[in-house]
């Protein structure tokens, strides 16, 4: 015999609707053993160690040293040396490592990362959650990251120093001069305005909230730097990890130095 | 009293393509009550699939472009016997259709002006086609999606329509279908219906017609009495792909040619410049699928039966913004980079001139109440359809449909009344396949049939194939009595089948009937006992009805152009060739 | 006798089922929606799946496969053969069920009814350019396949479907917000209605599309940012108010 599924019907025509198969009674399916991919959690395990060795030596560095300056290297962590000009000796760095800190904790890219790798919000793509409170990016503090536009403010401002380091690593006592630990500093350089310049605030800012670049038919600049922008940005998770390895090499290269640990490599 | 759901309207759409939905928001903005039907969800239509474009003479970049010269290739293309009247219409309204999707949000390519860009096609004048890529028929859709969910139309989605009640007067009263999902029946009262059910090119194996094309509109009323015409015409595209087995039929657009795509033969012979040499593999559908088939033929043919298509000379920059859905087709489908290698191609069915003969302005069939528009209807195509032509036909005649359903609703005095009986009929008739014990499996009876009808009547026919190909088909026939179906109500898709292949069935005879009876070649219709054009079947389309299982065809003398038309023809070039040589000629002489 | 494959498929459905092997055997090329045929055509005529096109333009016939959502008519067999590793096809876990593949997608319909719809600015034909298109084409590429939503979290693992559209009509929210002729403005309607801010950019959406529309990248961030200028930017709005007073 025939056996006829549950009538029901329809809801929500009649005033116009859209009338589609719905499931009228809550479900029993069962739950599926295999994943896309059964090593998912490779990704979030490493990038978990990753941050937090980055942090913890991060935090150790600015934490409890009161100077990054080896001759005319600066270590990124210290840089402006804003502790100088408001005459501040002890642990300078910690007034000027939140910029860097609070723009890449509210970066699109790490927000990615994290909620992916620490929160498990998904650990992976279509892999079941532990059942938890969620709400995204809706209550404090989460909601805060929509201020990251300001902390890149401040980080192009921070950038504009490590130009300026980076010139200065050229300039030794003797005048003009490269060391190993001069390139070190300018990739830094390099690395973090790439960085920084491929923020996806960045890229709204320069033109992503203009609905038409050219209404009156010729591209504008502001068209032409947000496709720029547009492309750098495709990779700013790329240059989120590299700048932060590199910033971090960077550091430890000086610390060294410092702590005469190694001697830096002077080409000529 | 019947027990079963039942829903009032005015008018009642089936069908969720172009023309239904474009129906369905000119029947519901001028005040009808509308509900709209389709047998998969919202915005899947087989219209989906256009790739090519719509063709609307803007003259965007070709300014000597205008309906005059539309008028020119699409009565050209279609040998004829098209009903000029449908045409003139056609040609006259695309554009404004076209501009009104721009207004609902549709987003086409651009020129360098910022108009909107036009691609050239198979036996267009001029570059015609307004496009998106290779996705036009996507975003036509969608755009009337996003149109039709915001106004008071009812869309009822996987709900499958069986049979068209009349009233005893023979007027539309009602029809009869069933939730998908879970089975249950439900009895739409309405004092109009608009069929816009598309074509039936599943009847055909290889097809590039999505699980839809199934004819169920065109059989419901050809049933209760509505007529059929130019059956016999099934328009095959030339560029079918080939291998692997998988993907053979999936289409490969036009536009590919549009852009510069050749042809070569095995030997690799640019071979259409043998057959059309003016218009090389811009030539019309009907040349291009018979020249590559008898390539084939002449075992000419590629490793799988078909011809190189050959694109790779315009770069791989160009192949990938001009037809990305094609590069990522080939490359995912096939694994064959279209930037770098030529790939095969073979004919395969694409699209059905006949249907549903029409009044040519208003889009009603012969039966009162109903109107039919899209590829279900038949007039504007004759014996070939021009690329392009298909999804502007959608908007002009739906829209055309929906205002003369609405016109006819309003002057209806009373609801027409479903006879009830009938209704329990229905319902008896549609679960009979849960009751025949160990039958015919209905997917196996579908296949048999594209087997007929590729073998007998397809791109090749000839008076004793197509009565071989009758006969087997009747046998089919009475096997086909006999279909059965297990399992529950609720989403069955056997079920569905059943139906399907009744329509398919149903139609399929009409086109052997009407292919017989066309004893000339024309068009996409070519019969190798009978391999010229004749003048005299120039005149007449063949129209079929059905009476108590009985067909019956006659021949309807084709409408004679008035003169200021016919005229348009007189000098043997399109009028607006004409005009821009005159010009050209012109400035060369002030020269 | 040909080389065959087995494919697990899910049968069932609100109350209960489980995954039941079918053999079918293997052709050049095929993907799984073809073997889902062959098992209807062979072996179980009551097989419910959905499909039309067959050639990924429709968005029909999503579904799971080895736990990843996809399109059953754009994944090739010969993928999971070359590995040896078994086939496994799933209905989308974010949607009720229906019956075997097919599921309840009815949400997606009551979303797209409350999306305040194009408004153009001034009467067609619209001035345009390509460059300001780009953007907007690449939305309408969308197949609503909803294997987006599907896979977003927030709709599969945290049912906040009260509270988020999900990615597919962020996409579509996009299009309409960054559309050079559009008159609307739904920034309110992004944050409040839509509710944006559930998102939180894990990019999992992107990953599945069929179309490959950077939803994440292209769509929600930057709609996220035109929130951020409406509520979480003092400097800008006082910019907005300096521009609307002057004359
Ligand atoms: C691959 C491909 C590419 C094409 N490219 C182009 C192009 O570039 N340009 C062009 O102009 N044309 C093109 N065409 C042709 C064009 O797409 C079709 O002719 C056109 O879309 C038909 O639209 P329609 O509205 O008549 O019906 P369809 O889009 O076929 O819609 C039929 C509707 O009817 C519903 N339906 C059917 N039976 C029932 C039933 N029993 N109960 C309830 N509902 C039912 C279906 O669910 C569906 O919603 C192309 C065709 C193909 C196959
Ligand atoms: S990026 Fe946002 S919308 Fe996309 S899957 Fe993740 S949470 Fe969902
Ligand atoms: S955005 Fe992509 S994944 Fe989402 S519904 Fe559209 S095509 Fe599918
Ligand atoms: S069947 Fe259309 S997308 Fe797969």
């Amino acid at each position: 015999m025939v056996k006829a599924g549950p009538l029901r019907s329809c809801q929500g025509v009649g005033k116009g609707g859209v009338c589609v198969a719905q499931a009228a009674e809550p479900e029993a399916r069962t739950v599926s053993k295999a994943t896309a991919e059964p090593r998912w959690w490779v990704e979030p395990v490493a990038t978990v160690v990753a941050f937090s060795l980055f942090v913890l030596y991060s935090a150790w560095d600015v934490l409890f040293h009161n100077t990054g300056q080896y001759h005319n290297y600066i270590s990124p962590y210290f840089s402006p040396n804003v502790g100088a000009w408001l005459g501040v000796h002890a642990v300078p760095a910690v007034l000027v490592a939140w910029v860097p800190l609070f723009f890449r904790a509210s970066c699109y890219y790490y927000r990615r990362e994290y909620y992916r790798a620490f929160f498990w919000d998904p650990p992976a793509c279509a892999i079941a959650e532990r059942p938890r409170r969620y709400r995204g990016e809706t209550r404090v503090p989460l909601v805060w990251n929509n201020l990251h536009r300001f902390f890149l403010y401040l980080a192009i401002i921070v950038v504009i120093f490590l130009w300026k380091d980076a010139v200065e690593a050229f300039i030794f006592p003797n005048g003009f001069g490269v060391g190993l630990g001069s390139l070190i500093l300018l990739v830094n350089a390099i690395l973090l305005t790439l960085y920084t310049f491929s923020c996806h605030a960045f890229r709204h800012l320069v033109g992503g909230g203009l609905d038409c670049f050219s209404c009156r038919g010729r591209p504008t600049a502001r068209y032409r730097l947000w496709r720029r922008v547009s492309e750098w940005n495709r990779h700013h998770g790329l240059w989120a990890w590299v700048s932060m390895f590199w910033v971090w090499g960077t550091g430890v290269y000086v610390r060294l130095l410092i702590m005469g640990v190694i001697h830096d490599v002077r080409f000529f | 009293m019947l027990d079963i759901e039942t829903r009032e309207y005015d008018v009642v759409v089936v069908g969720a393509g172009g023309a239904g939905l474009r129906a369905a928001i000119e029947a519901s903005g001028r005040g009808s009550r509308v509900a709209v039907l389709t047998k998969s969800l919202l915005g899947k239509a087989h219209t989906v699939m256009a790739e090519g474009g719509i063709a609307a003479s803007f003259g965007n970049l070709d300014p000597y472009d205008g309906w005059e010269t539309h008028f020119y290739d699409t009565m050209k293309s279609g040998h004829f016997i098209n009903n000029y009247r449908m045409v003139e219409l056609y040609t006259k309204e695309a554009p404004e259709r076209v501009l009104e999707l721009e207004s609902w949000g549709a987003v086409f390519d651009r020129t360098e002006d910022g108009k909107i860009m036009q691609r050239p096609f198979g036996a267009h004048s001029f570059r015609r086609l307004a496009h998106v890529g290779d996705r036009t028929g996507k975003e036509l859709i969608r755009t009337l999606q996003q149109k039709v969910v915001t106004q008071n139309v009812d869309i009822f989605a996987e709900v499958t329509t069986t049979r068209i009640f009349l009233d005893r007067q023979g007027r539309v009263a009602g029809l009869f279908a069933y939730h998908r999902d879970d089975g249950h029946f439900v009895l739409f009262k309405t004092r109009a219906i608009i069929l816009a059910t598309g074509g039936w090119g599943r009847m055909y194996k290889p097809t590039s017609n999505s699980w839809e094309c199934t004819g169920d509109g065109a059989a419901m009323a050809f049933r209760v009495g509505a007529e059929l015409q130019d059956m016999e015409m099934v328009q095959f595209h030339p560029t079918g792909m080939v291998w692997p087995p998988g993907v053979r039929g999936i289409l490969v657009t036009e536009g590919v040619r549009g852009e510069g795509g050749l042809l070569y033969n095995a030997e690799g012979e640019r071979f259409m410049l043998r057959y059309d040499p003016e218009k090389k593999e811009l030539s019309s559908r009907d040349v291009v699928a018979r020249s590559i088939y008898r390539e084939v033929k002449a075992g000419r043919g590629t490793p799988h039966g078909g011809a190189w298509l050959d694109i790779t000379h315009k770069g791989p920059e160009y192949i990938k913004r001009k037809l990305p859905g094609m590069y990522e087709q080939f490359k995912k489908l096939a694994d064959v980079d279209i930037t770098k290698e030529r790939f095969e191609v073979a004919p395969t069915v694409h699209y059905t001139m006949g249907g549903l003969r029409v009044h040519p302005e208003l889009a009603a069939t012969n039966v009162p109440g109903l109107y039919a528009a899209g590829e279900t209807a038949c007039g504007l195509h004759g014996a070939n359809r021009l690329g392009g032509n298909s999804l502007g036909d959608l908007l002009v005649f739906g829209r055309r449909a929906g205002m003369a359903a609405h016109e006819y609703v309003q002057n209806l005095a009373s609801l027409p009344e479903v006879d009830e009986a009938e209704v329990r009929d229905e319902m008896r008739r549609v679960l009979r396949p849960f009751e025949v014990e160990g039958g015919e499996n209905p997917y196996l009876i579908h296949e048999a049939l594209q087997t007929i009808m590729s073998t007998y009547a397809g791109i090749e026919r000839s008076g004793p194939e197509l009565e071989k190909g009758l006969a087997e088909l009747e046998e089919l026939k009475a096997r086909a009595e006999r279909m059965s179906v297990d399992g529950p109500l609720h989403f069955n898709p056997g079920w569905h089948t059943v139906f399907e292949v009744q329509s398919m069935l149903l139609l399929a005879e009409a086109i052997f009937r009407g292919a017989l009876e066309r004893k000339e070649s024309r068009g996409a219709h070519w019969r190798t006992d009978y391999p010229e054009e004749l003048p005299e079947y120039g005149r007449v389309n063949f129209v079929q009805t059905y009476e108590d299982g009985r067909y019956h065809i006659r021949p309807e003398p084709v409408p004679e152009m008035p003169p200021e038309l016919a005229r348009l023809f007189e000098a043997g070039v399109a009028p607006g060739v004409l005009r821009a040589r005159q010009a050209q000629n012109g400035r060369e002489e002030t020269k | 006798m040909a080389e065959t494959v087995t494919l697990w498929v899910y049968r069932g459905d609100q109350h209960g089922g489980e995954e039941k092997p079918y053999e079918v055997p293997l052709m050049p090329g095929m993907v799984v929606l073809d073997a889902v045929h062959w098992i209807q055509a062979h072996l179980a005529p009551d097989l419910a799946v959905r499909w039309n096109c067959k050639a990924a333009h429709c968005g029909s016939c999503s579904a799971e496969v080895n736990g990843r959502p996809r399109l059953l008519c754009k994944t090739r067999l010969d993928e999971f053969v070359k590995e040896g590793v078994p086939v496994h096809v799933r209905p989308m876990k974010t949607f009720p069920i229906i019956k075997d593949l097919v599921t309840d997608v009815s949400w997606n319909y009551r979303v797209m009814r409350q999306i305040p719809p194009f408004q153009p600015r001034e009467p067609a034909p619209f001035t345009l350019y390509q460059r300001d298109v780009d953007r907007v084409q690449e939305f309408r590429r969308c197949i609503e396949c909803f294997l987006c939503q599907d896979v977003c979290h927030v709709l599969r693992e945290h049912h906040e479907q009260e509270h988020y559209f999900g990615p597919r009509f962020m996409a579509r929210l996009a299009e309409l917000e960054m559309h050079p002729m559009d008159a609307g403005d739904r920034v309110g309607f992004i944050r409040e209605t839509a509710g944006v801010g559930w998102c939180n950019i894990t990019h999992c959406c992107a990953e599945v599309c069929p179309e490959a529309i950077e939803i994440t990248n292209n769509a929600i961030i930057p709609l996220k940012e035109r929130v951020a200028d409406r509520y979480w930017d003092p400097i800008r709005g006082l910019f907005r108010r300096f521009q609307k007073t002057a004359p």
